[in-house]
C-alpha cells in the first residue's frame, strides 16, 4: 500500500492546543469494529492485514465527525496480547500497518495517535521482568511510528509500573509526543482509584515524570466521572494537558445487543464542565460513534468560541 | 498456639511472605507465612487448623478489604503470596489425606475471552479460603468446562469474562453444563456482569469481587 506520512509542516498537538485551546479525539475502535463483523474471539489488529477499508473506514468517519486526533487499530498490538492469536512474530507489521491505515485514511494534518493497550501483565507478580515489558512497548511502539503515527496514546492503564515502562520505551526509542490514560472506578464520593489502588494525583505525578506530554482518563464509566478526575488530575499537574476519553455510559444488554445509555447529547452537554475542569482533549471510548464526536466536537467549538 | 494462628493470619493479610521480604515495610526483619506456617506445624498444630484457623482467616480479611475498596489488587497479590508460602508446607498433608479442603472449585475465562487478571484473582481468594482451584485458563470452551466437572465428583464451577461480547458464551457453558451435570453450582462475575444478567443465563451465583464468590461457595 501506498504509505502517507505526516505533513512536514504538522504542528505537535502540545502547539495545537497552545493555538486552539481544545481539541477533539476519536470514539471508540471495537465496538466500532464490532459492528462492521469482527467477531467474538478474532484478533483485532489482524484486521489491519485482512480488512484495512473496514479500519480505514473507522479512522476516516472520526476524522470528518471532526476528530483533531484520531488514534490507530493497535490497541491488543504488543508481542504479549498477539501470542494469545498465535501472531507475536507479526508485532511490526500489524501495528506499521495499523499507523499506516489510520494516516492515508485522515490525510497528513489530522493527529495520528497510535493506540496502545495494557499488556495484561502484572509486573509485581513476577510473570514479566520490567525489560521484556520494555521491549514488548518499544518493538510496538517503534513500528507504529513507522507507520506514519505522530503520537501515542498509552491508554486504558491501570498500574504505575507498566505505564512508565511504556512511556520511557517511547521516549527513549522515539519521537512521538506521549498521552498516557488511566482508567479509574468511582470507589466514594469525588474519590476514583484504578483497580491497582492509582488515584489520580499518583498516577499524574508518576507519567509525568517519566516524560509523558498528556495525561488524562479513558474508559470508566461515563462522561458524568470523568469531570471530577479531570479536576483532580489538573489540581496535581496544572500545566500539563489533560485528555479525556469516557464511555458512553456502561453497557446494558437488550435483547443480544450491548446498548450504551449515553447519547451524543448526553455527553455534548457535559464538555462544558469537562473544559472548565481543566481538560483539554475530548474524545470518547467504548460504544461512542462518530454521532457521539461530532456532538463532542459542535459542543467544544461553542464552549471556547 | 491461638497467638501463632493469629500472628499468621496478620502475615497473609498484610502479604508479608518470608522474614528476608521487604515488604510490608513495617514488617521488615520479622517472620512471614512462611516462617509462622513451618513453626505452626513443628508445633504439632494440625495442619486442618493451621489452614482454618491462620491462613484462611488472613485471606478471608484481605478478600473482605478489597470488596469494600479498602486494598486493591496489589495488596491481595501479596496477601496470595504469602498464602501460598504457606501452603507449600500443607500441600503433602493434603496429598496425604491429613488435612482436607473444602470440595473443588473449577474456575476459567469464557471462550473467546483472554482476560485473566479478575479470573485469577477470584481463584487466589477461592484457594485462600480452603478450596482446591482448578484454572482451566482462559479461553475455555463449553466442552473443556463440562469435561473438568465430569473428572470432579460434586464441584462448583466458577466462569469469568471482561467483554460484553463473550458474555454469550457464558450462557451457553451454563446451559451445557447444566445439561451434561444437572445439580452443579456455576458462579459468574466480571466487568460488565449484574446479577439479572446472571439470573437470565441460570446461573445460581453471581458476584462482584473475589470475597463474594467465596461466601456463595462457602454457604
Amino acid at each position: 500500500m501506498g504509505r502517507a506520512t505526516k505533513g512536514n509542516h504538522m504542528i505537535s498537538i502540545l502547539d495545537a492546543l497552545a493555538k486552539k485551546g481544545v481539541l477533539v479525539s476519536d470514539g471508540a475502535w471495537g465496538t466500532f469494529l464490532a459492528a462492521k463483523g469482527l467477531a467474538v474471539g478474532e484478533c483485532p489488529e489482524l484486521w489491519n492485514i485482512e480488512h484495512p477499508d473496514d479500519v480505514a473506514d473507522v479512522a476516516r468517519a472520526y476524522a470528518e465527525a471532526g476528530s483533531d486526533l484520531v488514534s490507530t487499530n493497535s490497541f491488543g498490538g504488543s508481542r504479549f496480547k498477539l501470542d494469545h492469536f498465535g501472531l507475536g512474530e507479526r508485532v511490526g507489521e500489524l501495528n506499521e500497518t495499523a499507523a499506516a491505515l489510520t494516516r492515508t485514511a485522515v490525510g497528513p494534518d489530522v493527529h495520528v495517535t497510535a493506540s496502545v493497550g495494557p499488556t495484561g501483565k502484572i509486573l509485581m507478580m513476577g510473570d514479566v521482568t520490567e525489560e521484556q515489558l520494555y521491549d514488548a512497548f518499544r518493538e510496538q511502539i517503534v513500528a507504529l511510528e513507522r507507520g506514519g503515527a505522530d503520537a501515542c496514546v498509552i491508554e486504558t492503564m491501570t498500574a504505575i509500573d507498566e505505564a512508565v515502562t511504556a512511556i520511557r520505551a517511547a521516549k527513549e526509542n522515539t519521537s512521538l509526543e506521549v498521552i498516557c490514560t488511566f482508567t479509574y472506578d468511582k470507589i466514594g464520593e469525588d474519590m476514583y482509584r484504578t483497580m491497582m489502588g492509582v488515584s489520580p494525583a499518583d498516577m499524574a505525578a508518576a507519567v509525568l515524570d517519566a516524560g509523558a506530554d498528556v495525561i488524562g482518563s479513558n474508559c470508566g464509566q461515563g462522561l458524568e466521572g470523568m469531570v471530577e478526575i479531570a479536576a483532580q488530575l489538573h489540581a496535581a499537574a496544572p500545566g500539563t494537558p489533560i485528555m479525556v476519553q469516557a464511555n458512553a455510559g456502561l453497557p446494558t444488554r437488550v435483547d443480544g445487543v450491548d446498548t450504551f445509555p449515553e447519547t451524543p447529547e448526553d455527553m455534548a452537554a457535559r464538555v462544558p464542565a469537562l473544559i472548565e475542569a481543566g481538560a483539554g482533549i475530548v474524545g470518547g471510548c467504548c460504544g461512542t460513534t462518530p454521532a457521539h464526536i461530532a456532538a463532542i466536537a459542535k459542543a467544544a467549538r461553542e464552549t471556547t468560541a | 498456639m491461638e497467638e501463632l494462628l493469629e500472628q499468621l493470619a496478620v502475615c497473609v493479610e498484610r502479604g508479608k511472605v518470608n522474614a528476608a521480604s521487604p515488604y510490608p515495610p513495617d514488617m521488615k526483619g520479622e517472620d512471614g507465612a512462611d516462617e509462622l506456617t513451618k513453626k505452626a506445624l513443628d508445633e504439632g498444630i494440625a495442619p486442618d487448623d493451621v489452614l482454618a484457623k491462620g491462613l484462611v482467616i488472613g485471606m478471608g480479611r484481605v478478600g473482605q478489604k478489597f470488596s469494600e475498596n479498602k486494598v486493591f489488587v496489589p495488596d491481595l497479590l501479596m496477601a496470595a503470596k504469602a498464602m501460598s508460602a504457606g501452603m507449600a508446607y500443607l500441600k503433602p498433608f493434603f496429598e496425604a489425606g491429613e488435612a482436607h479442603h473444602k470440595g473443588v472449585f473449577i474456575i476459567g475465562t469464557v471462550q473467546g475471552d483472554l482476560h485473566d487478571i479478575g479470573k485469577n484473582l477470584v481463584a487466589m481468594v477461592v484457594e485462600g479460603g480452603g478450596w482446591k482451584v482448578v484454572d482451566l485458563g482462559v479461553d475455555v470452551s463449553p466442552e473443556k468446562f463440562v469435561e473438568a466437572v465430569s473428572e470432579n465428583d460434586g464441584c462448583v464451577v466458577g466462569l469469568s469474562a471482561l467483554l460484553t461480547t463473550t458474555m454469550v458464551n457464558m450462557e451457553k457453558t451454563v446451559a451445557l453444563i447444566k445439561k451434561s451435570a444437572p445439580g452443579t453450582k456455576v458462579v459468574v462475575g466480571g466487568a460488565p456482569l449484574t446479577a439479572e444478567f446472571a439470573e437470565k443465563i441460570g446461573a445460581d451465583g453471581y458476584s462482584a469481587d473475589p470475597q463474594g464468590a467465596l461466601s456463595f461457595l462457602d454457604v
